[in-house]
Formats: C-alpha cells, structure tokens, sequence
C-alpha cells in the first residue's frame, strides 16, 4: 500500500479530459491515478451527458461527412467569442482536432455512422455511439487494461503547492483524509455550476432557481484552489452556458432531456403572462442557448412556452408530458398564471399577427407588427385547441470562469510565471478557447485536444 | 393489473428515451420509438419484441440507475415481453402459467410426464421395460404414441398461431409513422435479421455480458440452440415421413433421420448448456426475473430433451433403453406442451416485429 501512495502523474477529475490525459501518460509509462469525486455509477463528469465532438477535416471519413476545413472552425469560434479569445491555442485546438477521433477510437471509443443519424450535423460533429457515458465506459475500460489506478468518491481538497509546485495532493474520501504525493498533477475537475453559492455571487439571489444540467459533483472546488493559489483566471464568474429547460428537471443531471424546442412555435410569457423576448428571432439552434439568461433575468426566475395545437408535432416530444387545457384561460389555471392578463397578452399577440406562409425551414415572414417585443418570424395566432404549456427554468450547462494556460497546457500564474508541473485541461481552461458563445461540441474537443497536451505534458515532466 | 403497470413504466421510459435518443444507433427498438410520439400497448408490445436484450443501451444510459429516472431500457422491455407474451396466449386461461415457470418446474413437469407415461406403458404391457434391441415400440406402442403426440402437436399448433396472429394483429395497431412508406413484404429482410441475430451485435461488436465486457458467446450458443433444435424438428419429421412410406424404426446410425437428429442433438446440448452458463455470467441487470424464469424452464427442457435423446442413441440397445425412453419421452412431452406458454413463442414475435421494422423503413 505504501507505494500506491506515490504517483508521477495524478489527474484530477474523471471526465473526457482527466481520462484522456490518463491514458496519454499512461502510454508514455507514468504511473497515474485519476481521482473522481463521483461515486463510480456517476463517474465521467460532464461526458456523461456529451453526444459528440466538433473536428475539423479535409476530407471525409467513415464518422464525419463531406469536409470540414479548419479555417470554417476558426471562424466559426471567433464569432461566437467576438474575437475575444487566446488565439494561439484556439489555433492549437483547431489543428488537432482533426486527430482527435482516430486517437479515440485507439482507446475503445465507438462514433455512430455519419450517415445515418438523424442529425444532420455530421459534417462538423462526431457522434458517440450510445453518447458520452458509453464513451467514459470505454476510456475507463481502456485506462483498466493499461493499469492506470482510479479512485471514485476521492475529492482532492487541497493542492499542496510550494515554490510554485505541487508536491502532493489532500484527498478526502468516506475513509478520511490522506495526502497523495505526486510528479505532476493535471486538472481535469471541470467548473463551479454546480456550486449554487458561487454562482450567487455573480447572479445573486437568481442563482437559487438555476437547474443545473449536469453532474453535482462540478463544485469549483480544485478551480477555486488554483485561483486562491495564484493562477491567473480566465473569463468572469457571470459567464455561463444555459438553455432554458423545463422547470420540472431534476435540479442536477437532467442532461439533455429537459431541454424544450418549442419556444419558437409560440409565445414565451413569464410569471406575469407577459412576454419578454422575440421568440422567432432566429433558427432556434442559433437561438437555444441565450433563453437560459434570458428567463433568469425574469422575476423567480420563470417563464412559460405555450403553443397551440397547430405546431404540438413539430417540435422534439419533451420528456414532460405538457399542460393542456381546452381554453387560454383554463391553461392559465392551469399553470398558475393570471388568466386575465394571459388572454389580454394572447389576444394582442394574435391580432398583431400578420398574414404569411409558415415555414420552419426558412426565416418565413410570419411576424407580428406593433409589439412591443415583436416576434419576427413564425408567428402565427394561437387560436387552435388543446392549448399546451411549459414552465420553463434557467439550466445552467458549464461555466466559463477557467485558469489561463499556455501551449502545454502549464496552468499560469498572476505574477507571470508558470506552476512548474501543474497543467489543466477540458472545462476548467476551456475560457482560454471559449469566452462567451458556443458551438455544439466544442467542450469535447477542448477537452480531448488539451486532455491529450496536459498528459504528455505531465508524464514529461514526471520523467525528468 | 400486473400488465399495466408495466405498460405504463414502459411508456415512462421510452418517453425519455425519446427525448434523448442517443441509443438511436444501437438497434431498431431505438430507430422504431423515435417514430412514434406516444406509448400505448401495442407500441409498447411491438418495441419489446423487437429488442433482443443487446444490454449495449443500459450502460451508455445517463439516466440508468442510480439516477432518479432509473432508467433500464433492456429489463423494462424484458418484463413488457412476457406481459405481450401472456397477452397473446391462447386459451388466455392458460396465460397464467406464463408467470409460474422455472428450472424447477421445467423438471417436476418432465419428471410427472415420464411417470404417467411409465404408468401408461406398464398398464398397457407389464414387460414395456424388458423391451430391447431398439424396440421403442416395444414400449410405448406406435399407435400410443402417435395419438399422443400427434393431440399434443395439434393443440400446439392450435396455440401457437393463434397467438402470432394475436401478436400480427396487435403490432398493425402500432400505428405506423405518419411518414413511413410501408412496404408490402419485409420477411425476406425480416428472416435473415432473425436467423443471422445481427442485432444481437451491435455496429458490429459482440454483445455485453457485463459493464465494457463483450463476448460473442450468447449469440453463437443461440444459433447452435437454434439450428440444433431445428436439425431435431427435421429428424422427426423425415422419420416420420421414413415410417409412412414403409421404412418402420429404427434406423441406422448412418441413415437420414439419425444423422440429422445426432447433429442437432449435440448442438441443441451444447447451446443450450451454454446458455445456462451465459445466463449465470451475465450482470443479472440486463434482464427481468420474470423473463429469466421463462428462459431457463425454457433452456433446461431443449437440454434435458436433446440429452436424454443423445443417451438414448447411445444406448438404444441396452438394457435401459425401456427407461430412457421414458425420461426421454416424458421430456419432449413436457417441452411440446409449454412451447405456446414459455419463451419458445419469443420466435414468432420477435420475426413479427422485424417484418414490421423492415417495412415501416425504406
């Protein structure tokens, strides 16, 4: 047992990043422990719920369609950024995500055909076959063969740093408290979003009706250690990624089935009956994820989608059956909105509805005009029984508050300097890459492509 | 009140499972729910006979317990089947016995089969035993035996069409998808799905037994089971045929009905004792109780039938043929009578529900 206390290279947190840089050092012959705060049956993080990963590609393969060149994947993340991002090491991440699904597939993970899914975002996504925890299944299988040795239940409690180095780490498991003595350690513990009271700090009193989407496990704590340490931060603690999800999710681990698409096939109204944004602004993919601000913004932190009959088929079935009643008023009781001021809104929607030719697939010119806010497309009265509604909550997905790291994924100081064998990957640095938007699939190429860098790096380092 | 509620917990999780669809690639149950929006029992019926229990989707599920949801896609559909099983059953008073079968009943049933027919033999000849040389009908008289097994064989046959015609009827009020061009036929496609069990392997890796453990042994034990079973179905019959045409029992070890009951025999033995070892491996989450119960009274009757049969070959001509035969004989019975109320009718269902993916695709 004595020995099993000394490691070169621990890595802290079991989700894609933490694994993949696992099994890099491992390959490279470091002796490696992966520590999860999870129990096993929850291991994987964030990964869990992933479904795919966004590579680059010249040219097509057997899980990626047509190509995808990496200049479209660099403009494409410093649009949603602003520019605003390390361009150096969105660069980094761009180049090697083209190697990221044949390394994956070294290691037992399986994609699904790019042909056959019924989404149609194979030309820039990968799609795990049985999504992200079949994916874990494999890293952890593949990290079993290789002897990597994993703790579940195992939260690292403090990073014994000295002279800007860490010498061991505090565990803390349900047998007590020990020290883990390390080489290198790499950070793969992901953000705070499941931290409600440091999410108050940067939304105040809001935070408490947040839903977060994933694991409870992504407490902030290693994050805030680091910052507590001198690690220069990246990003600001506001900056989070939610949709809006049904307000009847679990509060932690819904994943991807709380998430409603009916938002722009009718009216949104808060806990007023009293609408508040476009809906049909823009193609609901494009829109999806600043509805989870958007009703955070909204007193108790609550709004409601109410569609009519006319569109009930067009949307995902949501894992909530709706509420429906026969009559707006009857929905409204329903819901526990004021029935009057929810006809009163309907009633001016509809009469501001213009005449045109409804078409999901375009950006058709059915609008209203004289609202105060218009919705701009799509709009079509509702007028047709039953009438359905959701309540829908803020579901906060990840934060963007990271470490800064450089090209090898070094976690940097404030003062300038580097920690000389502390590296981070996947959500805890990913603001390094992501700042404020976010296309589909980029935490899991983050994570892989830096989950890759950080294990090279640290069983280099523990090797010297 | 039973099949409701199990109904109902299926709806439950096949609505999430709609919600999700990240399994959409691993099978055609994934590919068939993602074209219905609601669950009602024929939907239900018909997507857990199209699952073959893979396990593949219980391990890749985030919503798998512990997670509140408690989702277990390859258990729930396990119960939903013997539900669909009892609900198709004909006489429907004998849906029952559906719930009460087990290994040990499979034997107490084989057991009470040979001591009545030990009973009837011995009334009608008190030396049946002392009956040598291969005599079996010395034994057991031909025109017995032909009665018995000739009211048995009707009155399964009976059953078991009756209940794949319940099952044909109940999978056409699965609406079809709105968008789907339903083809005429799909049995070709649907036959070649079901004898190959190319979804028992998903993309092409082997089934799991366990959590990252895959192993090719439950699909390739089942074909040995199948084909042995049908290698003996088509011994029987071509001895059958041998006798009306004037080549009376027994034949020789090298004649037709021999070798191809020799053949299946030894693969009905294997496969089957294989399975039994398969099922005592495999994560006990991957299946119901109800169902494994019909699995292995199911299993344990082709064993001891295809077992004893192999013993009796081998011995044909010893003094113990008399009594083997019995135990044989009472074994088959014992497997004849339950086929239309054990897992046997999971043939008919499952090929009905293929034909009917194959269709509903395209």
């Amino acid at each position: 047992m004595s020995n099993a206390r000394e490691y070169d290279v621990a890595v802290v947190g079991g989700g894609n990043a933490g694994l993949t840089a696992a099994l890099v050092a491992r390959e490279l012959g470091a002796r490696v422990l992966v520590l999860d705060s999870a129990p096993r049956a929850l291991r994987g993080g964030n990964s869990r719920h992933t479904r795919n990963l966004r590579c680059a590609h010249a040219a097509p393969t057997g899980v990626l369609t047509e190509t995808y060149p990496e200049h479209e994947l660099m403009d494409d993340l410093t649009r949603v950024n602003g520019g605003e991002m390390d361009q150096e090491l969105a660069q980094l991440v761009v180049e090697r995500s083209t190697e990221c699904t044949a390394w994956m597939q070294k290691f037992g993970a399986r994609f699904q055909h790019a042909l056959r899914g019924t989404l149609q975002l194979s030309r820039t996504n990968a799609f795990f076959l049985g999504g992200g925890t079949a994916l874990m299944n494999s890293y952890y299988a593949a990290a079993e063969r290789l002897g990597i040795d994993v703790r579940y239940g195992a939260e690292v409690v403090g990073l014994n740093l000295r002279d800007g180095a860490c010498d061991s780490l505090t565990v803390r498991t349900r047998e007590g408290t020990e020290q883990i003595h390390v080489r290198a350690v790499v950070l793969a513990a992901g953000g705070f979003e499941a931290n409600l009271d440091w999410l108050r700090t940067a939304w105040g009193d809001a935070a408490r009706n947040f839903i977060v989407r994933g694991t409870p496990h992504n407490t902030g704590t290693v994050l805030k250690l680091m910052l507590d340490a001198g690690a220069l931060a990246v990003g600001n603690a506001a900056e989070c990624h939610a949709v809006a999800v049904d307000g009847r999710a679990p509060q932690f681990d819904g994943g991807i089935v709380t998430r409603l698409d009916s938002l722009p096939l009718g009216l949104v109204v808060n806990r007023d009956a009293q609408r508040f944004y476009d809906e049909g602004e823009d193609f609901w993919p494009k829109r999806y994820a600043i509805w989870g601000k958007l009703i955070a913004r909204q007193p108790g932190q609550i709004a409601y989608s109410i569609v009519d009959a006319k569109v009930q088929s067009r949307f995902m079935p949501s894992v909530f059956p709706p509420v429906a009643a026969g009559s707006v008023r009857g929905l409204a009781e329903q819901l526990g909105l004021p029935a009057d001021a929810l006809e009163a809104t309907v009633q001016r929607f509809n009469a501001a509805v213009r005449p045109g030719t409804f078409d999901t697939a375009t950006l058709d010119d059915c609008r209203t005009v004289g609202l105060a806010p218009d919705k701009t497309h799509w709009a079509q009265p509702i007028d047709t029984p039953p009438f359905w509604g959701y309540p829908l909550k803020p579901g906060i997905t990840f934060t963007y508050l990271g470490v800064r790291v450089d090209a090898d994924a070094r976690v940097l100081a404030a003062n300038g300097s580097a920690f000389a064998n502390v590296y981070a990957a996947g959500e805890i640095m990913a603001g390094n890459v992501l700042r404020h938007g976010y296309v589909a699939g980029i935490g899991m190429t983050i994570g892989t492509v830096f989950g890759r860098i950080a294990g090279q790096s640290a069983a280099q380092h523990a090797s010297r | 009140m039973q099949a409701a509620e199990e109904i109902r917990e299926a709806a439950r999780v096949l609505a999430v499972c709609n919600a999700c669809r990240y399994c959409e690639q691993y099978c055609p149950a994934f590919q068939a729910l993602e074209q219905r929006v609601n669950f009602a029992s024929a939907d239900v019926n018909y997507l857990a006979n199209l699952c073959h229990g893979c396990g593949e989707c219980l391990y890749a599920c985030q919503y798998a317990p512990p997670h509140e949801f408690a989702i277990n896609v390859p258990r729930t559909l396990a119960a939903a089947r013997v539900v669909s099983y009892e609900q198709y059953a004909w006489p429907a008073a004998l849906a029952g016995a559906f719930r009460v079968q087990s290994v040990v009943t499979a034997l107490l049933l084989a057991l009470a089969f040979s001591a009545a027919l030990l009973g009837a033999a011995l009334a009608l000849n008190g030396d049946a035993l002392s009956a040598t040389g291969a005599d079996f009908y010395g034994v057991i008289p031909h025109a017995v035996l032909v009665a018995l097994f000739g009211g048995v064989a009707l009155f399964v046959a009976t059953a078991l069409a009756i209940g794949a015609a319940r099952c044909r009827r109940d999978f056409a009020a699965a609406a079809a998808p709105p968008h789907s061009h339903v083809q005429r036929s799909g049995v070709a496609g649907a036959l070649h799905d079901a004898f190959t069990l190319r979804h028992l392997h998903v993309g092409d890796a082997d089934c799991v037994t366990a959590l990252e453990v895959r192993t090719p042994w439950r699909k390739r034990l089942h074909h040995c089971t199948l084909y042995g079973f049908t290698l003996c179905f088509a011994s029987t019959c071509v001895a059958a045929l041998y006798h009306f045409a004037g080549y009376p029992a027994p034949y020789a070890y090298t004649s037709l009905p021999v070798v191809l009951g020799t053949l299946g025999g030894v693969a009905l033995v294997i496969g089957t004792a294989g399975l039994l070892w398969v099922r005592r491996t495999r994560d006990p989450q991957l299946s119901h109780a109800s169902q494994d119960k019909l699995d292995g009274a199911f299993v344990t009757l082709l064993l001891l039938a295809g077992g004893t049969g192999l013993v009796l070959l081998a011995l044909r001509d010893h003094a113990a043929m008399g009594a083997l035969l019995i135990v044989h004989l009472g074994a088959v019975l014992a497997l004849f009578v339950t086929l239309p109320y054990g897992k046997f009718v999971h043939g008919f269902y499952r090929l009905a529900a293929l034909v009917k993916f194959r269709r509903e695709q395209e």
